[in-house]
């Protein structure tokens, strides 16, 4: 444990410098390649700090299988346009955007400053997790024991996203336009016949 | 830790790192003499004895020739793709174990598998995933529509068969009750029927054969081989995610799709062939030989070694051999495979393991 601090600052600026370049990349894949970077350093941190499985977990999830939806529909949509530019904001925008980030860093300095850290800790320390047969084991027992209720709600809510998706993607069309674009249809064969016949 | 065992996992990391780069050029043998083999034709077997030499040949033409940028390419993704499969592939395989422990004595154990971590199979799973990364980022570096399509395709076949492989695990890890791939290999020692002199062995292919058949397949796609190597389907997109790639980078990307499947191998060997557990002889042999003392336990870890070894290798050879009978899936068959027929049967696997479970079948 007596090395994890360098780790920490070594990944923290790490995370804090690669979230610059997805902010100031001007393609939008670096930008999306960077931020896999953010999601692996903050995995780094997860491990240095000993939380293992939630290390695996950030890496499978957030930079396995997010990202790679992400990058996937930026290229399929293969976008020229730079996502940044700063040339084309207007002025009003350029001001209100760094007023909105001092007063967000504030915040934080005030919250950090007047908040009661460190906060008492509960009974999972890294030895007790440790005798208790690791990461694994103590998060899985506590998610299907304990807090088994908001795990299947949470699980509901993911479902009823994921149907709201299918939902909307497959959404029916109206008979009024299914009518339009089969007469649509029938022009265009009609055209292709009349330029065919002129042949 | 003593310095032995500092000595010890030095080493193994050295000699694993070594069977992993020497990896892709004796594959490369291997599938062009077995693709021979079994179309009824030689393949290369000019240098060396059996053309073994021909893997040398073709390594030394790799590096010695000129390593050509293409102008229209984005430079720095371009260099740093391949870079990027090949990493996550040699990092998959420290958590298969290939052997089991010897005890010193004084609480110092030997484990023959780089790192013993508590999330197991969900590190493999996790970096395996950033493999894909490397494709896409090939693809799009390469500025060329071909090799956009190889990467596209990549990226929608893993996210496709990524759900009914973790699927099909979750069968292997309910019954086990562990994913650290230790603990599964060691559980697969016991005895799970006993048919007169015969004992059938606990392995995860008797318990979950539907699971084995999905992750299978799913290992198949992972790894962009064929009967799903869409990505570099040569006959549709002419070479997929790699056409702008020579010299050494191609090297590498080839280096990086046969490491992974030496990690798929020792991954199937681990989960559902019991790992490091003994083969048929051997077993015997073990007992016959009643050995005692230090010997006994190097005896019996060479042989665990020996075991898992041929267990590796016949699926390598198994992928080989499917790549030369099966053709070439079409984009629609693959996606109706991976969505409308693996993801339902892992989770129907899923319930019948649960059910099992729970009124203690198995």
């Amino acid at each position: 444990m007596d090395i994890s601090p360098f780790f920490f600052y070594l990944f923290g600026g790490l995370a804090i410098l690669f979230s610059l370049f997805v902010v100031l990349k001007k393609s939008p894949v670096a930008s999306a390649f960077s931020l896999v970077l953010v999601f692996f350093s903050f995995a780094a941190i997860y491990a240095v700090l000993g939380a293992h499985l939630i290390a695996a977990l950030q890496v499978l999830v957030y930079a396995g299988a997010i990202m790679v939806l992400f990058i996937f529909v930026i290229m399929l949509l293969n976008q020229d346009v730079p996502s940044f530019d700063i040339a084309r904001t207007h002025v009003v925008i350029r001001a209100v955007a760094v007023v909105a980030t001092v007063a967000l860093f504030g915040a934080f300095v005030w919250v950090f400053k007047n908040s009661a850290l460190p906060a008492a800790r509960g009974g999972f320390s890294a030895s007790a997790i440790e005798m208790a047969g690791g990461n694994t084991v103590v998060v899985s027992e506590l998610m299907f024991n304990q807090y088994i209720l908001p795990f299947e709600v949470t699980s509901i809510l993911l479902l009823a996203a994921m149907v709201g998706a299918v939902a909307i993607a497959k959404r029916q069309k109206s008979s009024a336009e299914v009518l339009r674009e089969a007469a649509a249809n029938q022009r265009k064969q009609a055209g292709r016949a009349a330029v065919g016949g002129a042949k | 830790m003593s310095l032995f065992q500092i000595i010890f996992m030095i080493g193994q990391i050295l000699i694993l790192t070594l069977i992993l780069i020497h990896n892709a050029p004796i594959m490369a043998w291997v599938e062009r003499r077995g693709a021979a083999l079994m179309q009824n034709r030689l393949g290369p077997n000019r240098i060396g004895p059996l053309g073994l030499f021909q893997s040398a040949a073709d390594g030394i033409k790799f590096i010695f020739k000129e390593d050509q940028i293409p102008g229209h390419v984005s430079k720095f993704y371009y260099v740093l793709a391949p870079l990027v499969s090949l990493v996550p592939s040699f990092l998959t395989f420290a958590v298969i174990p290939y052997g089991s422990q010897i005890d010193l004595g004084g609480g110092q154990i030997l484990k023959f598998q780089i790192a013993d971590l508590n999330v197991g199979i969900l590190f493999t799973l996790a970096i395996a995933s950033l493999g894909v990364y490397g494709i896409i980022m090939s693809g799009w570096a390469s500025n060329s529509k071909y090799a956009m399509m190889g990467s596209l395709r990549s990226s929608s076949q893993m996210i496709s068969y990524e759900l009914s492989m973790g699927l099909s695990l979750v069968g292997i890890l309910m019954v086990f009750s562990s994913v650290k791939l230790g603990d599964i290999a060691a559980a697969q020692g016991q005895t799970l029927l006993q048919l007169g002199p015969i004992a059938l062995p606990k392995w995860g292919i008797f318990i979950q054969p539907l699971g084995f058949l999905i992750f299978m397949t799913s290992v198949f796609a992972e790894t962009n081989r064929l009967p799903f190597d869409l990505p570099e389907g040569e006959s549709e997109i002419v070479a997929g995610y790699h056409l702008e790639y020579g010299s050494m980078k191609f090297a590498i990307l080839q280096m990086a799709e046969y490491n992974n499947m030496l990690t798929g191998s020792g991954l199937l060997a681990t989960l559902y062939f019991g790992g490091w557990q003994m083969l048929f002889p051997l077993g015997q042999i073990y007992s016959h030989l009643a050995l005692s003392g230090m010997t006994a336990d190097w005896v019996r870890v060479a042989f665990e070694i020996g075991s898992f070894t041929v267990k590796v290798l016949f699926f390598m050879w198994f992928f080989v051999w499917v790549r030369w009978t099966l053709p070439r899936f079409r984009y629609d068959q693959l996606m109706d495979l991976g969505w409308k027929v693996m993801l339902p049967l892992s989770l129907v696997n899923l319930f019948i393991t649960a059910v099992m479970i729970s009124y203690g079948v198995i």
